[in-house]
């Protein structure tokens, strides 16, 4: 199988990105330990979803730097990603997992088993054979979860992965999170939900306009923010 | 009227020599269509995922192409192949060879710019999806002609029906020669000169009956994988 070298703790220091003139990310210091659900929170546009992609490994920094496991060019073979419109590739629902299971060096005998157990897994069973792009949002997302977890990782990154969905397919796609948290794949999470933060998160990392506000365990976040811009999206008024 | 039905009837009795054309033509068309579609595609495909100085001019170069002239075509490899010419040695102007040379370069640039747009848009798509699974540079290429095959079977008959029409290329480089090198569009031109009717209108008939049965054939499979895997 794969090298053994684990790609946590993922270690950014002094992060920025930047496009032009504008500012993804501010100067941001973060460590991403095993552990549960870390959460990404804060309101749209303010950095979430670029964090998750330079903890990837998909954005690299424009200043600062990122490690993984101590290492600064870890290629993503134990990462994973759930985009927020994750793309279906024109493929049957088995295909795409199949596609996955072969990007991420499965042997072709062993690829079926695999592909029957992810669909299990993720409650596809019944939709093998059907065309990807023509299932229903909630399928596909749940359909992408099992692309990602076919990679084996151990880091997976969940971009708003239920902003689009209703709460029964919320729930079906927070309830395969949770098995993969207990399993022992470490979730990072991108979220603005504050109802998902209460169900899911271990620690939480709140953004504000693409700077680091605040961050640790979910208890005390919720209980006793100490930013006002915290105190303001634990209350749930409208933090801009 | 007279000359319609004659033409049928050379159609519905099997003129040998009109089956004999007919048959050069499809066998130079479709060798061209393969041969520009190893190129072309693999190049599109190219062109779609690299960034390099200069390649701009090289797509407005490729699309433009798209409308080459075929008698030019004709001229170049026509002028290439000849006694004098630096592949003149092969001593292969006039025959089928030479008609597939020409109506290959003819097509490339089609297949391949078609290619390039098809490639490139799924490319925008997918891009996020496949650097995360942590695809190789050729694997991208490979997934993506992969998945937008519907697409360039599109370009393929583009390119066929380019190949299938042309008069100027084969006639320069053919040359019309007959029982070896006359094709449908040629043997059309020739006859209609001369005068004999019926059998450029049994030419016609078959030409344009060709492209309609390979164009509704590939309706067919497209809608039929379409059903299949969207």
């Amino acid at each position: 199988m794969r090298a053994p070298s684990s790609d946590l703790p993922v270690i950014l220091e002094r992060v920025s990105v930047r496009a032009g003139a504008t500012t993804m990310l501010d100067d941001v210091s973060l460590g991403i330990r095993p552990g549960p659900p870390t959460l990404v929170v804060g309101p749209n546009g303010s950095g979430k979803t670029t964090l998750l992609r330079v903890c990837m490994g998909l954005v690299a920094p424009t200043e600062g730097r990122i490690s993984w496991g101590g290492r600064s060019d870890a290629a993503p073979i134990r990462r994973a990603i759930l985009f927020q419109r994750p793309v279906m590739l024109r493929r049957t629902a088995a295909g795409n997992i199949a596609y996955a299971l072969a990007q991420a060096g499965v042997p072709r005998s062993r690829r079926p088993a695999r592909v029957a157990e992810l669909l299990q897994r993720v409650g596809l069973s019944e939709l093998a054979q059907r065309s990807a792009r023509k299932l229903s949002g909630g399928e596909q997302q749940r359909l992408a979860l099992a692309r990602a977890l076919a990679r084996d990782p151990e880091l997976l990154f969940l971009d708003e992965p239920t902003a689009n969905l209703d709460p029964a397919a919320t729930r079906a796609v927070e309830e395969i999170i949770l098995l993969a948290a207990q399993s022992g794949i470490k979730i990072v999470m991108a979220s603005h939900d504050l109802g998902q933060v209460r169900r899911i998160a271990g620690d939480v990392v709140f953004l504000v306009r693409g700077k680091l506000c605040e961050q640790g365990p979910a208890e005390s976040f919720l209980a006793r923010p100490s930013t006002p811009e915290a105190a303001a999206f634990v209350c749930g008024d409208l933090v801009i | 009227m007279s000359d319609q039905l004659s033409a049928w009837q050379l159609i519905l009795q099997g003129d040998p020599a009109l089956f004999a054309i007919v048959q050069l033509s499809i066998v130079v068309s479709l060798s061209a269509v393969a041969l520009a579609a190893l190129v072309g595609m693999p190049l599109g495909a190219l062109l779609a995922l690299t960034r390099f100085p200069g390649r701009s001019a090289l797509v407005v170069l490729l699309n433009a192409f798209m409308g080459l002239p075929p008698v030019v075509v004709g001229l170049a490899v026509y002028l290439l192949l000849s006694r004098s010419g630096p592949l003149g040695a092969m001593g292969i102007l006039f025959t089928p060879t030479a008609m597939v040379i020409a109506q290959t370069i003819l097509i490339v640039p089609i297949i391949a710019a078609l290619t390039r747009q098809t490639v490139e848009d799924l490319w925008l798509e997918y891009r996020d999806e496949l650097a995360a699974m942590d695809v190789s540079p050729l694997g991208r290429v490979a997934t993506l002609l992969w998945d937008a095959r519907l697409s360039l079977v599109t370009a393929l008959l583009a390119g066929l029906g380019r190949a299938a029409a042309e008069v100027g290329a084969v006639m320069i480089v053919g040359g019309n020669i007959d029982g070896f090198t006359r094709t449908m569009t040629t043997a059309i031109a020739l006859e209609t000169s001369k005068g004999n009717l019926p059998l450029a209108m049994g030419l016609g008939l078959v030409l344009v009956s060709l492209v309609l049965a390979i164009n509704a054939a590939a309706w067919g499979v497209r809608s039929w994988s379409e059903r299949q895997a969207g």
